[in-house]
């Protein structure tokens, strides 16, 4: 390398070592070494597993914390369900403005915050909210219904911010199948069941790895869909982190929570990653 | 006999335009057929009616004299080649192949037969399990027509397949397409724009311009008779004059052209007293001479000067400026020799007869 | 399947009724925030009681509006600060990075790349716990050495933007190199052949080329980090950006106040997006 270009070549890794050291690499080790702590008097610290013998040995957090990860992985799954025909026909049923109208309003929820579509969803579902007047004024129920507050409202609240995580990188994979793919399969006898499970579909997975990482982040990681849909007894792995650094104080439990975390979607990060033969850059970058 | 395709009044509007307009055709079964013509003449629309992707506005299409109208595409007995192939990408080469025999239900062991089988005919052996992107262009080209072949269709579309290959893989596909046709003894309908694609393989050729078939007939017809202008301007080259007839004898015709040319030429069709005409004379048609007294038995002569030698080898010519045709005359360089001392600016003559003169009544554009 | 090849009336029109559901589903939550903005009552709920323009314009209690309640329009103007910190640095390591990584081939790149996208893949409240424990740990080592208090690295402003940009950049620099590698090199060729220097034709050329990837990041970070709560739940101090002001809020239970605010924020992006695509329209 020329001089000037070395001068450039190391002026640009400045930033992004620093970003990346600073706020990426030595937080996450500090950490780790925190979660490692054992409090043993005022000020005094060993190094032990103490935190996670007790997450491991207190039924609540195991349970809690298997509960957000299947949790989470359904919220995928049907993200997945629901959005996979609504950007199969934006990417390849719908035409010229329709199909630009439609997959810009797909994008509106990115647009306003996340706790704006929460509230939306509490205004719908509590007991003197929009659907249960609806179903009074309807003569379907007698008296008022209570639809906050539970599993169900929980998940639709995570499917639904996640929704358009799952939408755009399906329809930009959909949309890259040449649509003379399609009619090859048709034109040598497929049917359209057929087409879409050997063709459309594997052309797909890329999109649908990306999707659902990201669904899956999204919903493991929430905080504010949990709390405010799912109330006071939604044992969400992300309140329990919350309680213990700014409720409790208790900063090595909290820290080997967020270890945890970390390492519950690292695990199935990765491991769909492997499954389906992709790669961080491609599916991300 | 009856013919593997039979298309008649085939039209089809998108909206007010008329991009294919009653055409007729028939397609005798084991033969090559090509449809010729520029951009947005229709013919991909032909193609897809024919594939089912489209559905004619009326008309009927008949496979081995059965009307498909009303067959699916997945359940007509004609495979298409796609322009850039459309391979699918997901599979490896055995699965591509292997892909319309599955749904056709066939057992695996007979696939996996018949796979091998048509890999051998294509000269392709082996490479069953490679991906398709490690197929070069021309290997590509032959797991797309195997793909369809295995499922021994009627008929079998080509929509342009070599329009993405360089130069050189062209013209060797050419012939390798024209002997897989004659291995597998399907009759395969063939659209390009290319005109040497379209000569050098087909048995017979339409020309189709603005949704209509110009010309039906073998290769040499549509050089030799073409029996339109647009025929006549489209296949070959050839230098073009504009014209009006000041008199008519028959099929001969003389005319005046824009220039100031006078002319002698043979009509196609109708030519009427004070008619604007196009005529038409290609390069090798005209005779190039040192001496005019060469030239006494054309109908049509000129000098001129060597405006400028373009040399491409056998299909090399000069292109002669003059002063009476009012313009530049394309001739092709003969290679016997005799010329080959030509420089820029030596006085040469040119001659042609009347009858390699085409003649075609005006018609506006 | 797809418009050429022919298919059943019924699979069709269940097909587009099921995405005309979809759509409803994804607008009623939203639409329903807005119209109870204009309900003349203590709670975003039915029945109506009527239109006002109260909780946007009244300055009377128990219906004081948005622009006269001052610690929503406080909670605004953080997030706006925060927000503009946070676009301009990730924005300008974003470039950096889009460059180095599109112009220099060295060792361990890939492994840098990966590096770089793993932000995206930390849920957003571990890395907000992670600052917060590293930058404690900073500030205790400074006090125990040297007495120094560092104010900045407490819960606050600093931390919040710090926590934003940490995985903001990351976005920033995706949307950046995309248009970047659309780049066609030999136009910085082309400058240098015509006299230009090298940084000249990285500024005259390249940049202005860039300029609508860089724009839309720099929207598309703002929006992040105004909208951003699970990380900057942890970071916060004292003073609240708008999504902690809200939150706090609606716990306490919920007034139309926050429904005109929610609907303000909608229009707010609305017109960020619009001229946003102006803009993209436009170059």
């Amino acid at each position: 390398m020329a001089a000037h270009a070395r001068i450039g070549f190391v002026l640009l890794l400045m930033p992004i070592l620093l970003w990346l050291v600073l706020l990426i690499i030595i937080p996450h080790v500090d950490m780790l070494l925190i979660s490692l702590r054992e409090r043993v008097g005022v000020g005094e610290y060993r190094t032990s597993l103490a935190n996670y013998v007790t997450i491991a040995t207190e039924p609540l957090y195991m349970r809690t914390f298997m509960r957000t990860a299947v949790m989470s992985v359904l919220a995928t799954l049907i993200t997945l369900l629901i959005a996979f025909p609504v950007s199969y026909y934006i990417a390849k049923m719908a035409r010229g403005r329709v199909r630009s109208v439609l997959f810009l309003l797909c994008l509106i929820p990115f647009w306003v915050s996340e706790l704006v579509r929460t509230f939306g969803w509490m205004i719908l579902l509590r007991e003197t909210g929009v659907i249960s007047q609806f179903l009074q004024w309807a003569g379907l129920v007698s008296g008022p219904v209570e639809m906050l507050y539970n599993d169900a409202a929980i998940m639709v609240g995570l499917v639904y911010t996640s929704m358009l995580f799952m939408v755009v990188p399906l329809v930009t994979t959909l949309d890259s199948l040449d649509d003379s793919v399609i009619e090859a399969g048709y034109d040598l006898g497929g049917s359209g069941w057929s087409v879409m499970r050997e063709i459309v579909i594997p052309h797909a997975v890329p999109g649908i790895v990306s999707g659902c990482i990201v669904v899956f982040m999204l919903s493991l990681g929430n905080y504010l869909t949990p709390t405010m849909l799912g109330g006071k007894d939604s044992l969400w792995f992300t309140e329990m982190i919350y309680s213990q650094f700014i409720v409790r104080f208790n900063w090595e439990l909290g820290a080997a929570f967020g270890f945890m975390l970390l390492f519950a979607s690292s695990v199935i990060v990765w491991g769909m990653l492997r499954l389906t033969g992709q790669t961080l850059e491609r599916t991300m970058g | 006999m009856i013919p593997d395709l039979e298309c008649t009044g085939l039209t089809r509007r998108f909206g007010e335009t008329l991009a294919v307009d009653d055409v007729s055709f028939s397609v005798p079964a084991g033969s090559f057929f090509s449809i010729l013509g520029p951009s947005g003449c229709g013919k991909t629309t032909i193609m897809r009616m024919i594939a089912g992707f489209l559905e004619p506005t009326s008309g009927d299409i008949a496979i081995k004299g059965r009307s498909v109208l009303d067959v699916a595409p997945n359940k007509r007995p004609v495979n298409m080649v796609f322009q850039h192939l459309a391979l699918f990408p997901m599979m490896n080469i055995e699965a591509n192949i292997g892909y319309g025999l599955r749904r056709a239900g066939m057992s695996k062991g007979d696939i996996a037969r018949k796979v091998d089988e048509v890999l051998d005919r294509i000269g392709l052996p082996g490479i069953g399990k490679r991906k398709v992107d490690e197929l070069s262009g021309g290997q590509k080209q032959r797991v797309a027509i195997a793909r369809c072949m295995v499922l021994e269709p009627d008929v079998l579309l080509l929509d342009e397949p070599l329009g993405a290959l360089d130069l050189k893989l062209r013209e060797r596909m050419k012939i390798e397409l024209k002997s897989l046709q004659a291995a597998f003894d399907t009759t395969f309908v063939y659209i390009t724009h290319d005109q040497s694609e379209a000569l050098v393989m087909s048995d017979h050729i339409a020309v189709m311009n603005n949704g209509r078939f110009e010309q039906v007939g073998a290769g040499q017809d549509l050089y030799y008779r073409p029996e339109t202008a647009f025929v006549a301007g489209f296949v070959g080259d050839s230098n073009r004059w504009r014209g009006t007839v000041e008199r008519v004898a028959g099929d001969a015709v003389e005319l005046r052209t824009e220039t100031g040319l006078t002319m002698r030429a043979a009509a196609k069709g109708q030519a009427a007293n004070g008619g604007a005409v196009d005529i038409f004379v290609r390069p090798e048609a005209i005779r190039l001479a040192r001496e005019p007294g060469d030239l006494a038995g054309f109908d049509n002569r000129l000098s001129g000067t060597v405006g400028s030698l373009l040399f491409n080898g056998a299909a090399s010519r000069i292109i002669v400026e003059s002063g009476e045709a009012g313009g530049e005359i394309e001739v092709t360089l003969p290679q016997s020799g005799e010329f080959a001392d030509l420089k820029r600016g030596a006085p040469v003559h040119v001659g042609w007869s009347a009858a390699q003169a085409n003649c075609f009544a005006a018609n506006g554009g | 399947m797809i418009p050429t090849i022919p298919s059943p009336r019924a699979l069709n029109l269940i097909w587009t009724g099921y995405v005309a559901l979809f759509f409803v589903y994804l607008t009623l939550p939203l639409a329903v925030v807005a119209v109870f903005a204009f309900n003349d009552s203590q709670f975003p709920s039915l029945p109506w009681e009527g239109f006002t323009l109260d909780w946007f314009f009244g300055d009377a209690a128990p219906k004081i509006g948005v622009f006269h309640e001052r610690s929503i329009l406080g909670a605004i103007g953080t997030s706006a600060l925060v927000g503009v910190c946070v676009a301009t640095l990730s924005v300008a390591v974003g470039t950096s990075n889009a460059f180095l990584f599109n112009r220099y081939k060295f060792r361990g790149r890939g492994l840098l790349y990966v590096l770089m996208l793993l932000p995206l893949v930390v849920p957003g409240i571990v890395l907000g716990i992670s600052i917060l424990v590293f930058s404690s740990t900073v500030a205790n080592e400074l006090w125990d050495a040297a007495q120094i208090d560092a104010e900045l690295l407490r819960p606050g402003l600093v931390l919040v933007v710090l926590g934003q940009f940490s995985f903001i950049t990351t976005i920033a620099t995706l949307v950046i190199s995309a248009r970047l590698q659309k780049f066609d090199t030999t136009l910085e060729e082309a400058a240098l052949n015509l006299g230009a220097n090298r940084l000249t034709a990285v500024r005259t050329v390249t940049v202005p080329f860039l300029m609508p990837a860089i724009v839309g990041a720099a929207v598309v970070a703002f929006l992040m980090s105004f909208e951003n709560f699970n990380t900057t739940l942890m970071l916060v101090g004292s003073d609240a950006p708008l999504t902690i002001e809200m939150f706090d809020r609606l716990k306490e239970g919920s007034t139309p106040l926050l429904n005109a605010v929610s609907l303000l924020l909608m229009l707010g992006s609305s017109l960020l997006a619009l001229i946003l695509i102006a803009f993209q329209r436009r170059s």
